[in-house]
Parts: C-alpha cells; structure tokens; sequence
C-alpha cells in the first residue's frame, strides 16, 4: 500500500508493469519488489523444495524468496531478484516453480510431506536399485525442484566485457564508501567507486537519520553530484564487484541494461575487470532473520526492508504491523513506522532488559514463537514467561542482529574473527593484499563510526600509494552504540526456517550434526544450506551457530563456509561477452583467400587458418573427384597451392648456424649458402617437437619453416633455448608468418611455369634440388626455394605478401595454361601420403625421432635439444611402435585412420594391440588406399599381413606392412 | 594475478602463459646419465610456499621470466629475466630461500 511520505520515487512518472499477467503500476524509482508491495502483491514465489507460498524478504541483493523470470526467448532471464529489478514501462515478470499458478501450484504437497523430506532425504531414499537414480529419480526431483528456467534459445541480447584500472577502488556506496571516494578523490587519486544500487547512498537512502544538519540522503545525493564532478573519479551504479582475486584485481558485473526496454541498443550486462593499487571496501551490512516456527510465510521481512519499503519508496509493507528483534534495529524500525502513519500492532524484543519510549504493545523478553497465515501472515504468536498472546498481523519485521558484508575480503582464503560484541564475523585486515574494510562491514555499526573509517580507510590506500592527504572535518551524524543479545533459533516445534531458499530449517541442521556432518561444510553440502543464488546470505551465519549449539562448539571453533566468488551471480555470457563464436577463435586468412572462396573451395580450418579442401570444378559431384584431379595435375602437369600458412622464422646472427645445431637434431652449420635443408626438432624429452626446412640466405641469415599448427610453439622454444639454455649467444629471431605470400609450384611442368614468369630463367645447374634465393617477378623483390612436399620437381615462390593476391591469380592461369591448375589440402595430404612425408598426424608428441625413421638424422657429432633425453632406456627398443606404410589386402579395400592393428588370427582386443594408423587416402596415383601408421616392430615387418579393424566405424580388412614411401623411393623425380 | 615483466611493467596473467618449474633452465649436457635426465624431466617438488616456476611473456615481449610465487598466498615475490636468472637447481632452490 502506498504511503504519503517523501520517498525517492517519482511520483509524476507512473510506469506499468506486468506480473504473472496482470498489469499494475508503480513509480519511476520503484523496485519490482517495492511495487508489488504497493499494490498489495504479497505472494510472490513458491519455495525451492516444500512450494512453500513465499513474499518479499529483504529490499537488496541478498533476496533469497522473491525471484522472477523477466523477458522472452533469447532475452529471458531466471531467477531475477525482484528486490533490485527496477521496474520500466513494459516489464513483463512472471513467477517460478509453480503449476498451474502461483496461488494454486499442485506441488505444494510436498509441504505436507515434509517430515520424509528433510536433510538427506535424497540421498537415504533413492539409493536403489542404482540405476533408477539417472533415469527415474533424479529427473522427477529436478522437475519438482528447482529454480527459474531458461528458455533454451540462442541468446539474443549483447553483453560485453571492460577493463579499468584506478589508484583506488571503493566498493560501496554508504556512509563509508562515500566518504572514502570523496577522501581519496580529493586527493587527487584515480577513483572507482562502485555501487550496486540505482543510486548513491547505500542504507542512507532507507534511513531516516540525518548527517551534517540534513537528511541522510540529501547528503548522499549532494555527496553523489560532487562525486560526479570530479574527472578523476569514476561512478560506477548498478555495478556490483563480485570477486577478488591475485594482484588487486576485481571483477565487477554492470547491469547497464536491465532497468530499461533492451531494445535500447545497449548491452544487457557488462562484465568489469578492475585493477587497483588499493580496494576500500565499504561493503555495508546484511540484517539477518531470526528462525522461529513458520518464520518464512509472505508478509514476514526483514526489519531493514520494511523501513526501506516505507522510508525509500513510500511503501507500507502491512496494515497491521509487529516488529521483532534482539536488537536496536527494531526499535529503529517501529519508529520509522509510526512516524509514516503505520499502524504497529506488537514491538517484541528478545532482550529482557530492553525499555522504548515508543507509543506501541511493547514486549521485552519475549520472543515471536509462530506465525499462522497461509499465502499471506494473519497472526503472530508471542512467546513470554508469563505465558503466550497471539497477535492479528499481516506484516512481522524481524531483526536478529547484522551481518557484515565481509565476502571480498574473503575470496582469498581469508578466515574471518568472530567479535562476540556484536554476534558477527568480521574480516581480518591482509585477507586481500591492498583491501581496507571500513564501515558496517567492518563491524562499525553507526553513522558516524561508518564516516570515520570510510575516510581512515582511503588515507590509508593514500599512504600507500604516495599520495598525500589530511583526515577531512567528518560531517556531524548520529552515533550510537549497538547493543546487540544473540538469538538465533526460537525454542519449539515445528519448522523454522534458516535458508529461505533452499527449505533448510534448524531441525535439518540439527540432524546433520546427529548423523556427524560437524564441519561446516559437511553440514552445507548434507543439508543445501547456503547453495544457489543468494549463497547463504541471510542464513549461513545462523546455521553455523544453530550447528556451533547442536555440537557443542563455540561459533569461532566452528567457523564459517568458505566464501567463494561471485558475490551475486554473474551470466556465463556477460564474462565470456566477446569470446563466444569468432570471438573465440579469431580467422586468419590467406592472401589468395578471396580468391580462393570465389572459386568455390571448402574451407578447413587449419588452427585460426582457412585453408581450401579442393577446388571444385562443374560436374564434379564428389571431393574425391575433385582431389584425384587435382592430385593428377602434380603427377603429370603442374599444380599450384598456397603454402603461406606454414610459420616462416627469420633468424640472424653470428651465432645463428650454431643456435640452429643445438635446435635441430641435424647440421646446420655444415650447409651452404644458398641452399636449403630439412631438420627435424625435438623437445627437452627427446620427443620429437616439429619438422620443416630451413634455408641459409647468408653466413649469418636463415628462414625456418615449421609446420602451419606448432609455429608458436616453435617460437616459444627458440626464445626458450635462447633465452634460458642456450644463453649469450649471438642470435635473434622474428616471426616473417604474414609477411610473405608463399605458393607451391610443382610438378615436372613447374620449371617451365616459372620460367614463364621470373625475370630471369632459371635452369637445373642453378637451381638444383634443394636451391634457395633471391628472384624477382615483375621488378618485385623474392625468394625461390626449391623444395617439395609432393615428392615432384617442385618450388616453393614467396613474395611480399600484398602481392600474393595477384601471384596466386597469375600463377593459378599460367598452371592451366600448362594443363594443371590450383590443388587444396586434400590433394596435398595424398601427395605426401604417396611420398611417406610425415606431418602432426604422425609426428603427434608421443613420437621419437627413432619411430619415425629418422633416427639417422640425429647427429652423434654434437649435443642438441633432447639428445640426452632421446637416448633414455626404452626409447630405442626395438619393439617400439614404428612408422610404416600399409596396403589393403583383404576384402575391403579401404583403410581408415585410427583404426588399430592386431596380429592376423588374434583377437582384436586391446592387450592384442599392436599399432594404429595415423593417416590414409586414397592414391589415384598407384589406384589402391595407402595408409600411414605405427606398428610394433614394423620395421623389421614390410611384407607381412596384419589385421586392420576400426571398431569406432566397424570397418575390418587385411593389410600388407610396407616401406612408408610408396612412390618413387629414390627421389628421383624431385631431383629430375 | 598480476605478473610485472622487467621489460614491460606489471600485467595481466592472461598475457603470459606458465611452463613449470625453473629448474628447465637447468639443461642436462647428453652425457648427464639417466638420474639426472629424470630429474631434470619428471622429479618436481611441490613446495607449499615459495616455489620458482617459468613463464612466457607471449602476449608482450616474448621474454622467458623467472618468477617466485608463493603458492600458498600467490604472491608473488620476484620477476626476473631467465637470461639473468641462475641455471643449476641448486642455485634455484637458494634463489627461492632468499
């Protein structure tokens, strides 16, 4: 019910609002929450287990019962807490875990089988028969269970993610947290202040005290504009900081779209991380309930709600309202009410001492013992020595005393100190390197104490950062003591509620600790307490003492539940915002890409390369069609490929043909200028790393190839070796990858293609196999090597890569011109398959030099990167698993990769393996499938038959062991 | 986690990517005989404290570091440049002690 009252809603701006279909309005400043109340909505949502009718808890972030789905489709989002949605003309919310209706949900029976439901309940019941669990249980509980949904579409709305960094960083925005900022701001400090409210204030804005002569909130609001002046502080609302992490390092999640239509433009959330030299942590204080029997029926709210209800938004939370606390905040509390003309049916405060000047049924020593009501509160019963009265109400506000917010200061490690005078943890300072607790999240519970320690708090992160400042005159505001007598669970029967949102009551904990879950975090895991969205905010504090008193403890011994980032919770898609799709694997595209796409290729990806499959041609129905031609045109013409993606490394230096020797299991000193040589790398374990050719431009001048997948890798080791192993010497290294467009030109036309095209002509005589060096194509400067991946007479041509475009399109006519034409990746892998050449498919990291066959190249004149390692016992065993070639020989003529190999006549079983093949095609070359892989021995084994089976594909044949390289075994027509 | 590069000034984590152990520094000449090449590729001690580890500075100035991190409180207590940064895991564990 809406009141008079000078709240800071406007009132000359109603807005509509939808919940569960029915249209109300609110104000421009209204909560979803706040404006529900205003129209008397006061069931909101059905509980998590029992579908227990739930209202309005609290007025912040910490909301455990009143959680709405607001949106549609790919703009839906669960579990939204009604208490910090702010409302806006068109918002659409509806209730959760309900059916039919919020009023009349069926699964409300589980409330009347609540003596069979409590903790553990799951766990003794559903044990057998064991497979009933995944199929039959846990599908039905999950289904009566549970939270909002989402809505399983793709996400439609924009998140994003920011960085900031500041000199200091304040969280919060109350008393403390604007005293702090304003301190450090006028200090001359690069400031963040963050607030996860719509507005400056924190409790300010709910209270009705006054600071410096005025209301509390007109300070905060005149604070607030002096704040927004200043350009080296930053405001930050709607922004919560939800972890802290190593090296001052926050993350904060910015909800800059939820309070308006999204179809403003703006993304829906950004997620922030934030740097800062110091944190000033102002994090306020979360008022905790008090169990009792029935303690959680709609109309029952935390005291500091219903004075922010009828302070800030001018709303009476009831007609009829008690108030009950063991604490000043009750009193606080009646007060309020009274002076905003709300009747106050009951003040009861649980401290038998406790006395008020306030006109109102005053109880000391008395306690709230029930509650009767079903979808709304209707009574409250009070429990005294002299006896029991039971009271008409339709709103209890409840204060068990205050909670400091003290999560950030915990999020590394950090155990808080209980401080018996105040019945709550507080943080230690050094939890977090850099972070300052001040004000009610520190334990300081008053105004002015709050102001006092928000500005010690910044002069301290002034200090420590060099900058200077003076303690500023604190503005004069109310201090007080808080006077505090624990009470955590009322004695009796029945249920009384601890974590509103899980159903966890004290009789659950209590019977955690009688079947020995003790610890803490035994306890929350048997029972759920303090799991899902508000994570235990309002409840974990009294669980541990309700566990602390039913195990005999004191609440320090038994300590607290680990505090774990987020704070609240954060979209999976505000922190990956950016990462997803594209986002996340960036595409690099080669100069003939265009070109490339235009003529129609598949592309594979290739790491973040795109490279084509096969180059279609019209009729062609099939890739295979495609790649026999296309592996014909190298055979028999001239084919041309862009090999650019292979990462290319320029190295110099005095010490580079010696750099290269320890790198490369080969010589590479002993090669000639001018001329280019293959060598193969291995990793500190002797396995081998990569492979690929190097060319020697100069004494002191060479490129290395690698392989277009390990080029980082590669690089990553040389500046290893080089900076780490191999120190001193005279070498440097960049990576040319994207510098030079570069293109495969092979087959026995290849010669006669370039001679078409090089400024000058080359001949056998100086171009032999394996040649480098300078050419140029048109007055443009380029290297020519001589090298081949096909096992044909073949070059590779580099040009500076803005010429690749226009070198592919003239090299791709010429080629046609001759009677071949371009080739893609599948052509290429039949190419080296036919020839034996390894790549990443064979060279996979669990392979030595000595597997592969290439033992030979492991020079016995020098040391080299993982020699010593790859002569370790074991690595040289005859019986290892070699590279070898194979042929299918049985009834199915087709082999596949990955298929394993057995014995001929053993079981094909994995104690039978003896290998696997790593890489096939189909040869139109020799006609028949040819396949690469490992076999035990195989060696010594060319010629015999083993079995193939693939049991991924069900594929099975028979195959002939043979050398790796199936055509041209001398090299013949590379050399020609 | 913040890691400050001697020749960039602190950044974020996610600019540098984590080999392991310092002591890869430390390469075994081919004649260093089995011990000592298992050592040097498997043996790996677990300190709870201070421990001295190498990261790559990929996203920055390619710089291989040498960094003392505690791993109980992640703080870290000193960056160097591997070129500087001492070989044997002898000296290692002595760096890590001071």
């Amino acid at each position: 019910m809406r009141i008079a009252g000078k709240g800071l809603i406007n009132r000359a701006k109603p807005v509509s609002f939808q919940f569960d279909g029915t249209t109300y309005q609110g104000f421009e400043g209204d909560t979803l929450a706040s404006a529900l109340l205003a129209n008397g909505v006061k069931l909101v949502a059905r509980s998590f287990k029992y579908h227990r009718p739930r209202g309005v808890l609290t007025a912040g972030s910490e909301e455990p019962n009143a959680l709405v789905t607001v949106g549609h489709g790919g703009s839906q989002d669960p579990n939204v807490r009604a208490t910090t949605q702010e409302i806006y003309e068109g918002l659409d919310a509806r209730s959760q875990n309900r059916w039919p209706s919020l009023a009349h949900d069926v699964m409300a029976v589980n409330d009347l089988a609540a003596p069979f439901l409590g903790a553990g309940f799951y766990y003794k019941t559903f044990m057998w028969p064991k497979a009933f669990w995944e199929k039959l249980y846990e599908p039905i509980i999950r289904c009566a269970a549970g939270l909002g949904a989402i809505s399983g579409e793709p996400i439609t709305d924009k998140f994003e993610r920011a960085y900031a960094h500041c000199d200091v960083l304040v969280v919060g925005s109350g008393p403390a947290g604007l005293m702090a900022a304003l301190t450090a701001g006028e200090a001359g400090a690069d400031v963040i202040l963050t607030e996860e409210d719509s507005l400056l204030g924190g409790r300010l804005l709910s209270e009705n005290g006054q600071i410096d002569g005025m209301p509390a909130r007109d300070w905060a609001n005149a604070t607030a504009i002096k704040l927004n002046a200043m350009s080296n502080v930053r405001v930050m609302a709607r922004t919560t900081v939800t972890g802290a992490y190593d090296g001052g390092t926050y993350g904060a999640l910015e909800r800059v779209g939820h309070h308006c239509e999204m179809s403003d433009g703006l993304p829906k959330e950004c997620f922030w991380r934030i740097v800062a030299k110091r944190t000033v942590l102002a994090a306020g204080a979360i008022e905790r309930p008090v169990a009792f029997q029935n303690n959680d029926r709609p109309g029952i709210m935390m005291a500091s709600a219903v004075r922010a209800y009828v302070n800030r938004w001018n709303v009476a939370p009831g007609k009829s309202v008690a108030v009950f606390g063991n604490n000043d905040s009750a009193h606080d509390t009646a007060a309020d009410l009274l002076a905003a003309g709300v009747h106050v049916c009951a003040l009861i405060d649980s401290r038998p001492d406790a006395t008020t000047t306030l006109d109102v049924p005053f109880y000391a020593g008395a306690q709230v013992s029930g509650s009767e009501g079903r979808k709304e509160l209707e009574a409250i019963t009070i429990s005294r020595a002299s006896g029991i009265d039971k009271v008409q109400a339709d709103c209890l506000a409840m204060s068990g005393g205050w909670n400091p917010t003290l999560h950030l200061a915990c999020h590394m490690s950090g155990r808080p100190d209980w401080r018996e005078d105040i019945a709550a943890f507080v943080p230690k300072p050094g939890m977090v390197p850099g972070l300052i607790a001040a004000g009610a999240c520190n334990g300081a519970f008053s105004t002015a104490a709050c102001l006092g320690e928000g500005a010690g708090a910044a002069l301290a992160a002034l200090e420590a950062i060099g900058l200077k400042a003076k303690m500023p005159k604190l503005p004069a505001s109310e201090d007080r003591d808080y006077s505090i007598s624990p009470l955590w669970a009322v004695a009796g029967k029945g249920r009384a509620w601890l974590d509103f949102q899980n159903d966890v009551t004290v009789k659950d904990v209590k019977q955690a600790a009688v079947e020995n879950f003790r610890s803490v975090e035994h306890m929350k895991r048997y029972t759920t307490q303090g799991m899902a969205t508000d994570q235990g905010k309002n409840s974990n504090v009294q669980a541990l003492a309700v566990l602390a008193d039913a195990t005999g403890r004191g609440i320090p011994e038994t300590g607290t539940t680990t505090y774990r980032p987020p704070f609240t919770p954060v979209a999976i898609a505000a922190m990956a915002a950016g990462a997803e799709d594209k986002g996340f694997a960036p595409e690099r595209f080669t100069t003939s890409h265009r070109l490339t796409v235009k003529a129609g290729a598949p592309l594979i990806e290739a790491g973040l390369w795109y490279r084509p499959s096969f180059f279609p041609l019209k009729g062609e129905t099939h890739w295979r069609q495609s790649c026999d031609r296309e592996v014909g045109y190298v055979r028999e013409a001239v084919g041309v490929a862009d090999v650019s993606t292979l990462g290319k490394i320029d190295i110099k230096g005095r010490d580079a043909a010696a750099f290269l020797d320890f790198l490369y299991t080969n010589m590479f000193s002993s090669l000639k200028v001018g001329r280019v040589r293959y060598g193969l790398m291995l990793r500190e374990d002797g396995h081998v790393m990569d492979d690929g050719t190097t060319a020697r431009l100069a004494d002191d001048h060479f490129v290395m190839t690698t392989t277009t997948a390990a080029a980082g890798q590669v690089m990553q080791h040389m500046e290893l070796v080089s900076q780490g192993m191999k120190r001193g010497m005279d070498v440097r290294f960049t990576s040319v990858t994207e510098h030079w467009a570069q293109f495969a030109v092979a087959g026995p036309k290849a010669r006669e293609l370039l001679n078409g095209l090089l400024d000058a002509p080359i001949d056998g005589e100086s171009w032999p196999f394996m040649a480098c060096g300078d050419i140029s194509i048109g007055g443009v400067k380029g290297r020519l090597f001589r090298i081949s991946f096909s096992g044909e007479h073949a070059y590779e041509v580099a040009l500076p890569a803005r010429y690749g475009e226009s070198l592919f399109a003239t090299l791709r006519a010429r080629a046609e011109a001759l009677g071949g034409g371009v080739y893609g990746m599948e052509a290429l892998n039949v190419l080296r398959i036919e020839k034996g050449f390894i790549t990443h498919a064979e060279i996979h990291g669990r392979v030595t030099a000595f597997d592969v066959g290439m033992q030979g190249m492991m020079s016995k004149k020098k040391d080299f990167m993982g020699k010593g390692a790859a002569s370790r016992p074991g690595l040289l065993e005859d019986d290892r698993e070699q590279l070898v070639g194979f042929k299918p020989t049985g009834v199915v003529k087709q082999l596949t990769a990955g298929a394993h190999l057995y014995n001929d006549g053993a079981e094909p079983v994995r104690a039978n393996d003896q290998g696997y093949l790593t890489s096939v095609a189909f040869s139109p070359t020799m006609g028949t499938f040819l396949g690469l892989g490992f076999l035990r021995g195989g060696r010594a084994r060319h010629g015999e038959t083993v079995k193939m089976v693939d049991h991924v594909r069900g594929i099975e044949t028979t195959c002939e062991v043979c050398h790796p390289v199936f055509l041209d075994p001398n090299g013949e027509r590379a050399r020609d | 986690m913040r890691i400050a590069c001697p020749l960039c000034g602190e950044r974020d984590s996610r600019e540098f990517s984590y080999k392991g152990a310092a002591l890869a520094l430390g390469y075994p000449s081919e004649e260093a005989g089995f011990e000592a090449w298992d050592d040097y590729l498997h043996k790996r001690d677990n300190p709870a404290g201070p421990t001295r580890e190498l990261w790559y500075h990929g996203s920055g100035c390619t710089a291989w570091l040498v960094v003392t991190r505690n791993t109980m409180t992640h703080e870290i207590l000193s960056v160097e440049l591997a070129e500087d940064a001492p070989e044997s895991a002898q000296e290692n564990t002595q760096g890590a002690n001071a």
